[in-house]
């Protein structure tokens, strides 16, 4: 097309043309219709023009090339995307070799193909397209105000309709089934869901190493193969993961369980039995919280702040760090947390010998793990 | 001839094919005219209005990816022994949703990187919701008749980090369990009923073998539903409403000047749906992205140092490392806790989400401002407004740093503890001075603009006077006064501040290794440049004019 559609808006419009217009009119050409059409859904084109005007230049030829080239390479690298997805080894294979490649070479196929595909549209777009300048009006605002009074009429005559302001029975009767259908809705959500936490065992205060769990016999502390740990199995100033000695007791079904068993140096051991002692003096009737076999200590390992396992030992420290949101706390001074967001110390899991292995001598006196609101 | 006979003796005409489908169809439903009206919606253009855009179609590239992971992953809690092509993991015990998830990275043809596209669509899905999000507000947006898009914008981002966190906890990774651990303890952190919702969402004690499946309904049919339909509402408001635009020449409220929805508009956003869908492929083939076989499965006792969540999370960790140790004892009964970790996980969330969704009515009854508005106002024109956007901005990216405080202290070599009290004291500090350094930053453009309107624009050329004083030789951009200063009013529409934008200079010539056109000559002949008062361009009249 070679015609430079030019117009000015003008201001007036007006309803006339409608009428004037014959869509069978012979000496229209086909944009007179678009732009007709247009002016009756309220849109002007004030400005239309080929990008081109003279047909087959130089610089025309060079933009169709380019976006023949974009859509030429978007469909060999499509192809390429669908023939390696078919033939190239896929199959993880540990070292290096091929299939490593897979995913890289299905992403640059198909990522290149629909990169490629989008510019090669939005250059036509941009280039070829004749450049068009249309303006719609809004039709803003409110609707007319007969127009809001005839609806406004029609919805409350469609209460009065009902009669329910003059049927006070009827409106309060209707309440009955509103009210429990309402309920009905929701019961089975809250039904099936809800589960008590304190009944039948108040399950946030029992972990692995409540005797009961063990037929009554005290539980031991267990490596996470299940074997059991001697004081000789951890070094000074060394730490390691135990976990309750019964069933499943190191997988997740026990996940308030996990304890990590730290064999103080002896001058942070003399410190630790002065803070248990302090602590002791100070509230004797606080209960007993002191746990320690020998220099053997053992704290639950899940953060009092959101659960997480605060287990970044820094053993020249004592500081025991949860990587979630670095609280941490001191082993010395019974766990205590002396920086970040906890608040409470690491409980700790009081330790016994029997028979020359570790057993834990009951469960832990408090709640481990996150503050909750009645947690005692 | 009878009309049956004729019938019989008709031929396809393939040329009248289109024409009588369509007759066909319009005499069914009537369609020509509604249909004319979507062909002609006009669409006001900016590269602004292209945020929104690649939140839906990075939505579209998650629904699509989704929906193939479905079809290879089980939620399943129960657990399995792992005997699939991983060698490393190769006997471990772990959850069926962990076994399935790897099963998809490494068994599957075309698992990974379905599995990285879908992540990585996700992550650039909450990106583009938030910047489309500053865009909405620095440039008033959200004001009348657009309150309820603003809102419906709001929910859409809150729903998308619901399901990008479901998303995140389905793989049963370490990470993926650490996460939920978290979640475990900030909803066992609400007041009176924190225990109670726990055990009742997760099916017993951390974790039971209950919140997978859960999680899974929610994240494949629950939530995506209703960004769908919000979505859907979202762009039909925004249909309904037309565009906003930016002032400038014959730009007025009540109008808008753009390009029509087709051929124009259509093609662009194809093809920009197209790009990225490519980006996300091109990310999510060549970018690793939770390599979910290097953390192994989730168990309780395990975690490891830069454990972070996804970016959009980030600024909620960052809350709860800054919270100090502040639980609240209540000295009622047995005693009772408000754990410290309620205030930034909860109640930070809930305040963040009111308050912005209040904004455009506190600001209109603040302006006494019960107009409609359809045209958009440079960031620079509203100080206040932009201030608190940047204030917010400072507080959310304060957060977010100290989301990844460990990784920054460590790759700073700077101390732990330091990063926490920087972020503690930065969250009262940064907003403030954001807000100050944002408003006089606007009014000083404010001032610059004026000061072109009024002298004109600065040519470079300075010239000196006989009495041997310099000055430089301004452009006015209208016929001035007496006293040199130009008339024009500022409209809202950006000023030229320079020579080449008044075209004094050429246009430079196109092709990349040769012309493939010839120069243009300058507007004005280079002798003749910036010196005397020009005409001014059309546009700046036109913009002159408008009042809004």
């Amino acid at each position: 097309m070679t015609t430079v559609h030019t117009h000015d808006a003008d201001a007036g419009g007006g309803a006339s043309g409608v009428e004037n217009f014959d869509v069978n009119d012979a000496s229209l050409n086909r944009f007179d219709l678009v732009r007709e059409g247009a002016r009756r859904d309220g849109v002007e084109i004030v400005h239309y023009a080929p990008r081109f005007p003279a047909p087959g230049t130089k610089a025309e030829k060079r933009v169709e090339r380019s976006i023949a080239l974009l859509l030429t390479l978007s469909g060999l690298l499509g192809f390429g995307f669908v023939a390696a997805y078919i033939w190239w080894p896929f199959h993880y294979e540990a070292g290096a070799n091929p299939s490593k490649l897979y995913t890289p070479l299905l992403g640059l196929g198909l990522g290149g193909s629909l990169f490629l595909l989008g510019a090669a549209i939005i250059l036509w777009a941009k280039k070829l397209l004749p450049d068009e300048i249309a303006v719609q009006d809004r039709h803003d605002g409110a609707s007319p105000r007969d127009e809001q009074a005839l609806t406004g009429a029609t919805m409350l005559n469609l209460v009065d309709e009902t009669g329910i302001r003059r049927r006070p029975l009827l409106k309060a009767a209707f309440l009955l089934p509103a009210g429990a259908l309402g309920l009905a809705a929701v019961a089975p959500l809250v039904g099936a869901l809800i589960k008590n936490p304190n009944s039948p065992e108040p399950i946030l205060l029992n972990t692995g190493w409540n005797p009961k769990n063990n037929n009554g016999n005290k539980v031991r502390l267990t490596r996470e193969d299940g074997t059991p740990i001697r004081p000789e199995d951890v070094s000074v100033g060394g730490q390691m993961t135990v976990f309750p000695g019964i069933p499943h007791g190191a997988t997740n079904v026990w996940a308030d369980s996990p304890v990590l068993l730290i064999q103080l140096r002896e001058a942070d051991a003399q410190r630790l039995r002065g803070s248990i002692a302090l602590a002791m003096a100070n509230d004797p009737e606080s209960r007993p919280v002191e746990g320690m076999w020998g220099n053997f200590v053992a704290y639950s390992k899940i953060c009092t702040h959101a659960g997480c396992p605060a287990s970044l030992y820094e053993q020249q420290t004592n500081r025991l760090l949860c990587p979630c949101h670095q609280s941490q706390f001191l082993i010395t001074d019974q766990a205590k947390p002396i920086f970040g967001p906890a608040t409470r110390r690491l409980p700790m899991l009081p330790l016994e010998l029997e028979d020359g292995l570790f057993v834990a001598k009951s469960d832990f006196l408090e709640a481990i793990g996150p503050a909750y609101w009645e947690r005692p | 001839m009878t009309p049956a006979k004729t019938n019989r003796r008709r031929r396809l005409d393939l040329a009248k094919v289109p024409e009588a489908t369509a007759q066909g169809i319009d005499e069914r439903f009537q369609v020509a005219t509604p249909l004319r009206r979507v062909f002609n919606k006009v669409f006001p253009d900016h590269w602004s209005f292209m945020l929104g855009e690649i939140a839906l179609y990075s939505f579209i590239t998650l629904l699509l990816t989704g929906t193939f992971l479905a079809l290879f992953f089980d939620p399943s809690m129960a657990e399995t022994t792992y005997d699939g092509s991983y060698a490393p993991l190769r006997g471990i015990e772990m959850s069926k949703a962990y076994e399935t998830s790897l099963n998809i990275s490494f068994d599957v043809r075309g698992g990974l990187i379905m599995r990285q596209m879908h992540h990585w669509a996700a992550l650039l899905f909450m990106a583009a919701i938030v910047i489309h999000m500053f865009r909405i507000f620095f440039t008033g947006a959200f004001r009348k008749p657009r309150e309820l898009n603003w809102i419906i914008g709001l929910s859409l981002f809150w729903l998308g980090l619901t399901e990008g966190f479901a998303g995140y906890s389905l793989p049963d990774d370490a990470l993926s369990g650490t996460g939920l651990r978290i979640a475990d303890a900030i909803v066992l952190s609400i007041p009176l009923v924190g225990s109670w919702v726990a055990t009742s969402l997760f099916g017993g004690e951390f974790p039971a073998t209950e919140i997978l499946p859960r999680l899974y309904i929610l994240h494949v049919f629950l939530v995506p539903g209703i960004i769908l339909a919000l979505i859907v509402v979202h762009i039909g408001l925004v249909v309904k409403q037309k565009h906003t635009q930016w002032p400038g020449p014959g730009r007025t409220n009540h109008n808008v000047v753009g390009i029509r929805m087709f051929p124009g508009f259509a093609a662009k956003g194809g093809g920009f749906f197209m790009i990225v869908f490519g980006v996300i492929a091109l990310l999510g083939g060549l970018l690793q992205i939770n390599p979910i076989w290097l953390f192994g499965p989730y168990k309780t006792a395990v975690v490891s140092a830069g454990s972070q969540p996804d970016w959009y999370v980030m600024f909620l960790d960052g809350s709860t490392r800054l919270m100090p140790a502040w639980d609240i004892h209540i000295p009622l009964g047995d005693g009772y806790t408000i754990p410290a970790i309620f205030w930034p996980t909860l109640v930070l969330p809930g305040l963040l989400t009111v308050l912005p969704m209040l904004y455009p009515f506190i600001e209109a009854r603040l302006r006494r401002d019960k107009q409609a508005h359809h045209l958009l106002q440079r960031p620079r024109d509203v100080p206040a407004r932009t201030a608190l956007g940047a204030m917010a901005i400072g507080f959310y990216l304060v957060l977010v740093l100290s989301g990844a405080n460990d990784v920054i202290a460590e790759a700073f070599d700077i101390s732990l503890n330091a990063t926490t009290w920087a972020g503690r004291i930065g969250i009262l500090l940064v907003p403030p001075i954001a807000y100050y350094l944002t408003y006089r930053i606007c009014l000083g453009l404010q001032q610059h603009d004026r000061e072109v309107l009024v002298h004109g624009v600065e040519t470079g050329i300075i010239r000196r006077l006989p009495d041997g004083r310099f000055m430089e030789v301004h452009q006015p951009l209208a016929p001035a006064d007496a006293h040199g200063h130009g008339a024009l009013d500022y409209a809202g529409a950006p000023v030229p501040k320079k020579m080449n934008r008044l075209g004094a200079i050429a246009p430079a010539v196109r092709g990349f290794f040769f012309p493939i056109e010839k120069p243009a000559t300058p507007a004005l002949p280079p002798a003749a440049t910036p010196v005397s008062p020009a005409v001014p361009p059309q546009q700046l009249e036109d913009a002159g004019t408008q009042q809004h």
